[in-house]
């Protein structure tokens, strides 16, 4: 199909465009914020939807949570190869990661590195991502604007991920870097070509490789790459294989939490009387973390790929299709979740949301990003009456990372 | 109706009638014993409603499914005796039941 005949979803309201149509893919419905109504649509009239023809090929959306719930539940027919979002992976530059694998290669990977992030573990980190959060948050200037992302959400996040890799600290912001340049290919301006794309990952794979080699050497300890380097199912990985791995990490442990961070700050300004339920209740932010968690949903979507026919919601998935699990309709559907459109942070079983998915992919830095965003707040509310926004924010172009670039804010005292 | 134990890591005990016919993540949930998240609300999908199962209890208890299985193997302080209180339907044979709580759920 050419360029011309395309349907471009953004031209259009949700409610005229004919239903089969409809493709939820489209980078300006999520540059202008505008795929929430075509969202509301599909669950409504078309929960289990194709899309014949996208910038992305022909493709599932599924947009209902219990729908979403049985997908991810049954891996033998929603495979996780060979990749987990809906851009399919460059053929001469594949990126093997854990995350886009079957059992049994998966659970073998996947269980060297999940101790790092463990609930145990994470109780000997706590007083030094408190100690950093504090340090941040008192550099801040008060009363004059600033971009909330740069300073705050961006800085923590990655200083945190330095930490799990025991990364050279003063280089930490080749962490983030890369993190943007692994989600964002030519289109998204982050860089210029895929060529550009393809050098800059090499970068940091070489880097990575000197830090292995370094501690390979070493005994075991506790940081990403030693873990990888000694592990049984892990140590023999090809370079590509690192490089995937990695950044699953990088971007796992960095876009994800980030955006939660700044996702937050916009909920409660846009809630005022939520932001005053916070006031005058300090308790409720573990409650308040999973909302955010929710109404951010900074992962928008998962891919699977269909390993047999399946009937799914009435509608035949053939063996071999694309398979899109938007879990940022499935998070505001009110077949599931009480009030899904508004944000309430002492909400009943706030905790079920689908940010970060279910079943044996399940997000395994669940508890770190709930720890790191509930000490944000903790320390937040010591120090400020406010965070105030004061600008449109500006949303990162992508379907897949739903989040910010920019948001000013001014702080104000209490 | 049968009773069941539920002890937390710090040691405190709740023991509360269990229906029978209900998951023992359920019971846990309606009888507000603290410690089980219940995530994915029963679904076997997310392994926040991790017990193990006190060693006399194991053979009328069972062992996990495959799917409960791969879900367990998520979690790296795994034990001989863990299960999901959600895969776990109360039976009259379970009176006296006692399962631990462990410290974090993953």
């Amino acid at each position: 199909m050419s360029e011309a005949t395309v349907l471009q979803m953004i031209d259009h309201e949700a409610k005229d465009v004919p239903l089969a149509d409809i493709d939820v893919s489209q980078r300006e419905l999520w540059v202008q914020d505008r795929k929430w109504d075509y969202f509301t649509r599909l669950r409504d009239e078309d929960p289990v939807h194709f899309c014949k023809d996208s910038e992305f090929g022909p493709y599932w959306s599924v947009t209902r949570f219990a729908d979403i719930m049985e997908v991810e539940a049954n891996w033998q027919s929603f495979s996780s190869d060979p990749a987990i979002t809906i851009v399919d992976p460059e053929e001469d530059f594949p990126l093997p990661m854990f995350i886009a694998m079957d059992p049994p290669k998966h659970d073998e990977q996947r269980m060297t590195v999940q101790g790092s992030v463990a609930p145990k573990n994470l109780k000997v980190m706590e007083s030094t991502i408190r100690g950093r959060v504090q340090t941040v948050l008192d550099s801040l200037p008060v009363g004059e604007s600033f971009n909330w992302v740069d300073k705050v959400s961006i800085e923590l996040t990655t200083q945190m991920l330095a930490t799990l890799f025991d990364f050279p600290f003063e280089d930490r912001s080749k962490l983030t870097r890369w993190s943007d340049v692994a989600t964002g290919g030519p289109e998204t301006g982050i860089v210029e070509s895929e060529e550009q794309r393809q050098e800059e990952l090499l970068e940091c794979l070489a880097y990575f490789t000197n830090l292995w080699e370094e501690r390979a050497k070493q005994g075991l300890s506790n940081d990403l790459i030693s873990m990888l380097a000694h592990g049984e199912a892990t140590q023999n990985m090809s370079p590509q294989e690192y490089l995937g791995n990695l950044i699953l990490l990088i971007v796992g442990g960095n876009d994800t939490t980030r955006n939660s961070m700044t996702g937050g700050v916009l909920a409660l300004n846009q809630n005022p009387g939520e932001y005053a339920k916070l006031r005058n209740n300090p308790t409720v932010i573990p409650s308040m973390v999973s909302e955010i968690i929710r109404w951010q949903t900074p992962l928008a979507h998962m891919r699977r790929k269909a390993t047999k026919d399946y009937v799914l919601g009435g509608k035949t998935i053939k063996a071999g299709d694309k398979v899109v699990m938007w879990y940022i309709s499935g998070n505001r559907d009110e077949r599931a979740i009480d009030k899904p459109n508004e944000f309430i942070i002492d909400r009943d079983r706030a905790r079920q949301h689908l940010s970060f998915g279910f079943g044996i992919h399940r997000c395994m830095g669940n508890r770190l990003a709930e720890m790191q965003i509930k000490i944000l707040w903790e320390e937040i509310q010591k120090r400020f009456h406010m965070v105030e926004v004061v600008g449109d924010p500006v949303l990162v172009p992508s379907n897949f990372v739903h989040g910010f670039t920019d948001l000013q804010v001014v702080l104000h005292s209490h | 109706m049968p009773k069941v134990t539920f002890i937390e890591h710090n040691g405190t005990e709740h023991s509360v009638d269990a229906e029978v016919g209900k998951s023992l993540m359920q019971i846990a949930l309606d009888n507000l014993v603290p410690g089980i998240d219940a995530d994915c609300g029963g679904e076997c999908s997310c392994a926040t409603c991790h017990i193990m199962v006190k060693a006399d209890w194991l053979d009328k208890i069972g062992k996990p499914s495959d799917a409960e299985d791969s879900m367990l193997d998520l979690n790296p302080e795994r034990e001989p005796s863990s299960r999901l209180a959600c895969q776990i339907e109360v039976k009259e044979i379970h009176d006296g039941l006692t399962v631990d709580l462990p410290e974090f759920q993953f």
